[in-house]
């Protein structure tokens, strides 16, 4: 296992420059996981690591050695694709063992380690199959069994889970994440799915338009978004943005009126503030009450409820001239229907407030 | 075979549409098969027979074998036949080998003559080859090849080689680029790339290529006659030629000799098409 070290790392098409200088450290045995939105440049960043694309400027390091110009194997990656890409005319037990194979192995050490490894993935029974007779999951399975046989110093995963059905991806999920803690090893992995970056990253990486946004433990990442976009990126559903004006400022908080009506205090750091600027005011779904006799009330008419029995999504209207509905998450027996008048409530302490460039200021009280 | 077929053709089309295109093919199968089907039961049939009616059936009168006696016993049937064979196998081999090759590096490789590469055999597809035959016949002369199979051999890779190429490169481009790269990353050479995940992957294509390839090498005439005359070079359809007389054909021995001939083509197009079919439907079916 290996660290690897990015030092503004650039790619360019061409004329098109996709990546714009990405450090990055990646400790070993850590599980990093880039979301972005798509075109931003994940698989791009993760085809520069594995070398099957050449960096055109910046260093990369791994395990403290300057690798630009080595070739994949030579790096000692492996990479697991999305559309998985087993060899189709080999058997199962045939494309875990190709690449120990080439790499002129001895036969009987080559079927130990592809053994174990069937094993630990619970594909042992499939070895003579075909790929064309597995099911996607299985064939999941084996593309991380020809990564694992080669025992890799950095694994890299592209979307691994997308093209599995929701049941199965919980499940591949979960599996990957005890993989993980078994094998101890350095991961990057590229996904889109929230869920995922939040469960099995020990740090994210949230990238945008080829820089990188944010990167941090998924929960420094919820808790302290650096900016409206990565406030906007993880948490599902989306954050609900409010744009405000301060009305005043004071050393624990922020006073602010929102264009609906409503004043709203803010448990905010306000230093950077003055009066009268434009603010948006940032409210997860889940951190919305139902209200009972607080500070920071809404109200508003009920325009839609997504209820999925343990929980509901409401849409709720709150102004003739709001710029969209915001979502109140609430418990999924809950009476609500469309029209209904309802009023809501958050903490202080559970704001996010942003500044016109879309940057975050500080929150009080959360560690 | 033929009732899934069926299936798959009645899928999301018209049961009138459906009549209609099979109606089409099967008047196209009937008048491509007639000749063959002519030649076949003439060959069975005395001289004064096939005048008589060139499309009844052999009858107990007028059944024999006298042509099929006549090529095997009074020219060297076996020769030819060997040398057809010969020149067949060995040309499409080597064109399917270097057809996928070539292919591979123009798809896959950019270098600096690439276009002017892809430009040529794109030539090679359009102009005939018999446009060069008095060069091709120069060029052999000197190369001391005239009725050699060799120079046969060396023409029709030629000959075939352009589609081949096309053909292959095309289908090189349907195969996910990311094979070659998890291939990469396996620490696979590029030969072995080629070798051992392309080729097996291009076979139905092969397969394809092979028949294309495969039948105008076997019925030429053209270049035989040029190139290698000499009795010990002759082809099949070369051979047949001694039974066509100026003043008298030995009606009997030619038919027979084309009925014969047709025999080994077909096995070889039999092995093939059953790769082909069995290609086209391995990556199809879950
Ligand atoms: N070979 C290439 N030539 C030119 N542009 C490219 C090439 N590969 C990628 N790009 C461009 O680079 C940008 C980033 O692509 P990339 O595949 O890294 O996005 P991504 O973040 O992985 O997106 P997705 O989530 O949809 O997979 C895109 O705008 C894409 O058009
Ligand atoms: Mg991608």
């Amino acid at each position: 296992m290996a660290s690897v070290k990015l030092d503004n790392i650039q790619k360019r098409f061409g004329d098109v420059q996709v990546l714009h200088g990405i450090d990055l450290d990646i400790k070993d045995g850590e599980f990093v996981v880039l979301i972005g939105e798509s075109g931003c440049g994940k698989s791009t960043l993760l085809r520069l690591l594995s070398g099957l694309e050449e960096i055109t400027e910046g260093d990369l390091h791994i395990d403290g050695q300057r690798v630009n110009h080595q070739s994949p194997a030579q790096r000692g990656i492996a990479m697991v694709f999305q559309s998985y890409a087993l060899y189709p005319h080999m058997s199962v037990y045939k494309n875990m063992a190709f690449g120990l194979k080439i790499a002129g192995q001895d036969k009987q050490a080559v079927k130990l380690k592809v053994e174990e490894a069937a094993k630990k993935l619970k594909i042992d029974h499939l070895l003579e199959r075909l790929p064309r007779e597995l099911s996607g999951g299985q064939r999941q399975r084996v593309a991380i069994g020809r990564a694992i046989v080669r025992d890799p110093k950095v694994f890299l995963f592209d979307e691994p889970l997308s093209n599995l059905d929701a049941s199965l991806r919980v499940k591949t999920r979960v599996e990957l994440g005890k993989l993980h803690q078994e094998l101890n090893a350095t991961i990057v992995y590229v996904t889109h799915d929230q869920v995922e970056a939040m469960t099995l990253g020990d740090k994210i990486v949230v990238m945008n338009q080829g820089r990188i946004e944010q990167a941090g433990t998924p929960l420094s990442l919820y808790h302290h978004p650096k900016t409206e976009f990565v406030a906007g990126f993880i948490g599902s559903p989306k954050m609900n943005f409010i744009s405000a004006q301060v009305t005043s400022i004071e050393s624990d908080s922020v006073q602010l009126m929102l264009e609906s009506g409503p004043t709203i205090r803010a448990a905010i750091d306000g230093q950077t503030l003055k009066l009268a600027d434009k603010v948006k005011l940032g409210v997860r779904p889940e951190h919305f009450v139902l209200a009972t006799d607080e500070e920071n009330q809404f109200q508003g008419r009920v325009s839609l409820v997504e209820n999925l029995g343990e929980l509901a999504y409401v849409y709720v209207n709150t102004g003739q001239n709001a710029e969209s509905d915001i979502v109140i998450k609430l418990d999924g027996d809950c009476q609500y229907q469309a029209g209904d008048s309802i009023r809501f409530a958050v903490a202080a302490a559970d704001t996010y407030l942003f500044d016109k460039a879309g940057m975050a200021l500080p929150r009080l009280n959360k560690a | 075979m033929m009732i899934s077929a069926f299936k798959n053709f009645n899928l999301g089309r018209s049961v009138p549409k459906s009549v209609a295109i099979h109606g089409v093919l099967m008047a196209y199968t009937v008048i491509a098969l007639f000749p063959i089907l002519v030649v076949i039961i003439n060959a069975f049939k005395e001289r004064r027979a096939i005048f008589r009616d060139p499309l009844a059936m052999p009858t107990m009168d007028s059944f024999t074998l006298v042509g099929f006696e006549q090529v095997l016993l009074r020219s060297d049937f076996g020769l030819y036949s060997w040398n057809s064979l010969v020149v067949t196998l060995l040309a499409v081999g080597l064109v399917l080998l270097l057809g996928a090759m070539a292919a591979w590096a123009l798809t896959e490789y950019k270098f600096r003559t690439n276009l002017l590469i892809t430009f040529l055999f794109a030539m090679g597809i359009m102009i005939p080859i018999r446009l060069g035959t008095v060069s091709i016949l120069r060029l052999m002369v000197d190369l001391n090849l005239v009725n050699t199979l060799t120079a046969l051999v060396l023409v029709y890779i030629a000959q075939g080689l352009p589609l081949a190429v096309y053909i292959l490169s095309e289908f090189i481009r349907t195969i996910p680029k990311e094979l070659k790269e998890a291939a990469r990353c396996d620490a696979v050479s590029e030969y072995k790339i080629f070798f051992c995940i392309i080729l097996p992957l291009l076979k139905p294509a092969m397969a394809t290529v092979a028949v294309f390839t495969m039948i105008p090498i076997w019925n030429d005439l053209w270049f035989p006659l040029i190139l290698a005359p000499g009795e010990e070079t002759r082809t099949i359809t070369l051979g047949v030629q001694q039974f066509v007389g100026q003043y008298v054909t030995d009606w009997n021995s030619v038919l027979s000799a084309l009925t014969m001939a047709i025999v080994p083509v077909l096995v070889l197009y039999t092995i093939f098409s059953r790769q082909l079919i069995r290609g086209l439907t391995s990556g199809a079916v879950k």
